[in-house]
């Protein structure tokens, strides 16, 4: 995974609450058995017309957020399904940080998997990123992730909260998958306790 | 003496295989299941890495999300290109990492939620993920289980274990009984309605009360299906007669003294009285209605008695969200909800895909017609559950009421095989997701339980199931 260095740049503004995740990659483009490739279908269905001509209406079709790598979203961010595909598509487009007051659970774990910092943050707080958002392209912010910290393009801080192993890992640019293998003494003395105590399972 | 605990603490208490000093746990996974969507890039992870599975026998794979539930699907011209690469993948997969296996040519493949608990993979006390977010499913049986994403499903299937924090408890409480016609379904429904769908983000819900204890396995796996809908990790119920009886016999239960063993051990999954729950919602059994949603949000649900609202009756971020849900779903601020005509019923998925789901909507068709036009279609839950039904006669009505009798999978929950509603079309479904396109580009969904999508089939509107029965 690659290392996430601080981040400036644009922030686009979404403010619509519950984004599922159908809507941030609907299931027809599940069928690829690939990581790469989805964020031409980011947001599929509010993105373009069923001919495939862009919608002009919706924030990253607008000239000054095509390049956006902050995503500033409404209340419940990511809900319903598991499907890692959404922070793939995220990811493949280009944003690296989403800011919302709250994230459904699967997701906000799938994003710290590839890279994507997702922030949770008090309302008036997300209100202050929003507007700022909409400024548009020349608003660019700073998400400093080591200082914990976004700086609005107002020159504005705002603080934030961050699992310290996730920070970690995210910093680092760390496999999940090797970090626990070097636990394996651990588990493999769990489940010699546990098939002694449960043989059944 | 130790603190009281919840059903949850006890469960994860057993399944911590390593604790960093700051919570950061490796929590044991007990139980794997894996399907052919949210796998593919997982086993190629391993490949790429030279690694193992690590508990084959403890890794289930069915494919079921993108499987056509025609008559003749073993022929591969049924799917498209794409699905029939994940299929092939899941197979080619399954046999190379050497884990549990039911294909579609298997009578035993279904719905991976349905053919876990139906198997007897599923029992309580266990750890059991699946990248899939129904995997709250599971939680019927006093497990733990919840649903995980790809990067994770390598996790496990490399090292049995997921790097997991502590959720907090909610208690869930329904207590009295329920009133005729009003189903499990209705009661998850009702409990998303109450607390939104991001009020159980952060959680684990254990539920109880009465009206849950009076619940068979089948609907208990309906309300804690969608524990997700309300955007908890995990839904659960403690343990009982109940389920002790549906888990014994069962193919891959344990058998003999071991039954036994573990019987003495599920006994003692229970929440201690004194545990402490984070957060409580109560509701009372007996004022549950039938519900249906009207919106595009599972927490968009109302009476069968009720109307259509307006983005006003609503605050904050809900009122730009309502008036988006209205104009999608076509409908009036005001307009009766049994008012409105529906072009197809779906029943089926691992919410209401179950024997009991279908002995329900007969038990409303029999001896009846659908209304003329409809598109019905039921989907059982696994070749079992199907079987099962053909033997019960059941099917036999379907056919005679005019549904179309299909073969198990996921069918049009989630629409990724070819059963998809068109532009506009209206369904009342059994599933679980009212999203935007959930089920089709532009298609409308109500989210209802099998016998009120039945009394729809039948009217050809949504109807209060009361009125026919």
């Amino acid at each position: 995974m690659e290392k996430f260095e601080k981040l400036q740049g644009i922030a686009a503004p979404m403010p619509l609450v519950n984004i599922d995740t159908d809507m941030i990659i609907p299931k027809v483009f599940l069928k690829s058995i690939a990581r790469t490739g989805f964020g031409k279908n980011l947001f599929d269905e509010m993105r373009y017309n069923r001919d495939g001509t862009e919608i002009e209406d919706f924030v990253l079709n607008k000239p000054q957020y095509r390049d956006a790598e902050i995503l500033i979203a409404g209340d419940n961010f990511g809900c319903g399904s598991s499907r890692e595909h959404a922070p793939w598509a995220i990811a493949d487009f280009g944003i690296k940080c989403v800011v919302s007051t709250s994230f459904a659970d699967i997701f906000f774990n799938n994003c710290f998997k590839n890279g994507i910092l997702p922030i949770v943050l008090p309302q008036e707080q997300v209100d202050i990123l929003m507007a700022d958002a909409e400024k548009g392209a020349n608003a660019r912010m700073t998400v400093d992730l080591e200082a914990q910290e976004i700086t609005t393009s107002d020159g504005e801080t705002i603080a934030f909260e961050v699992d310290a192993f996730k920070k970690h890992c995210l910093l680092e640019g760390l496999d999940d998958i090797g970090l626990t293998m070097e636990k394996k003494a651990s588990i493999d003395a769990f489940e010699a306790k546990a098939s002694a105590a449960r043989p059944w399972v | 003496m130790t603190a009281p605990k919840t059903l949850y603490d006890k469960i994860w208490d057993a399944h911590v295989a390593h604790e960093a000093e700051d919570g950061t746990c490796l929590l044991y996974i007990d139980r794997h299941l894996v399907h052919e969507v949210t796998s593919p890039q997982a086993f190629e992870g391993l490949r790429m890495a030279g690694r193992k599975v690590h508990a084959p026998d403890k890794t289930i794979a069915v494919p079921d999300h993108n499987v056509p539930t025609t008559a003749g699907r073993e022929d591969p011209a049924q799917m498209t290109e794409e699905s029939r690469i994940q299929v092939a993948a899941l197979d080619k997969n399954a046999k190379e990492f050497g884990v549990h296996y039911y294909p579609v040519s298997d009578v035993r493949q279904g719905i991976v939620h349905i053919v876990g608990p139906e198997q007897g993979w599923t029992l309580p006390g266990m750890t059991v993920v699946c990248g899939d977010s129904h995997t709250a499913t599971h939680g019927a049986f006093g497990a733990l289980a919840h649903g995980i994403g790809t990067s994770e499903v390598e996790h496990v299937l490399a090292t049995q274990t997921l790097i997991q924090k502590k959720s907090k408890n909610m208690k869930v409480e329904i207590t009295g009984k329920l009133k005729p016609g009003v189903t499990a379904k209705d009661i998850t429904l009702a409990v998303i309605g109450e607390t939104g769908t991001g009020g159980g983000t952060g959680y684990v819900i254990e539920y109880c009360g009465e009206a849950i204890r009076d619940l068979s396995m089948e609907g208990r796996m309906t309300v804690c299906n969608m524990a997700i809908e309300g955007g908890a990790r995990a839904g659960l119920i403690a343990p009982d007669e109940t389920t002790f009886e549906y888990v014994k016999g069962r193919p891959h239960a344990p058998k003999g003294a071991q039954f036994e063993q573990a019987l003495e051990y599920w006994k003692t999954l229970f929440t201690d009285e004194g545990a402490h729950f984070d957060k409580v919602v109560t509701l009372k059994g007996e004022e549950i209605e039938p519900v249906v949603t009207w919106g595009t949000s599972p927490e968009d649900v109302l009476p069968i008695s009720g109307v259509v609202p307006s983005p006003s009756d609503f605050e904050g971020g809900k009122v730009d969200a309502a008036a988006r849900s209205i104009d999608y779903m076509g409908l009036t601020p005001g307009q009766k909800l049994t008012d409105i005509e529906i072009d197809t019923v779906f029943i089926g998925s691992c919410t209401n895909g179950r024997i009991e789901d279908l002995r329900a909507v007969a038990e409303v068709v029999k001896g009846k017609k659908i209304k003329d036009g409809m598109r019905a279609m039921i989907v059982p839950g696994s070749g079992l559950v199907r079987a099962q039904a053909e033997e019960e006669g059941l099917a036999e009505i379907f056919e005679d009421a005019g549904f179309e009798w299909r073969l198990a999978g996921c069918s049009m929950c989630l629409a990724m095989n070819p059963d998809q509603l068109s532009e506009n079309e209206r369904c009342a479904s059994t599933s679980n997701r009212n999203f935007e396109g959930r089920q089709g580009y532009k298609g409308r969904t109500h989210l209802v339980s099998p016998a009120m999508a039945a009394a729809a089939a039948l009217t050809g509107k949504l109807t209060d199931v009361r009125d026919l029965i």
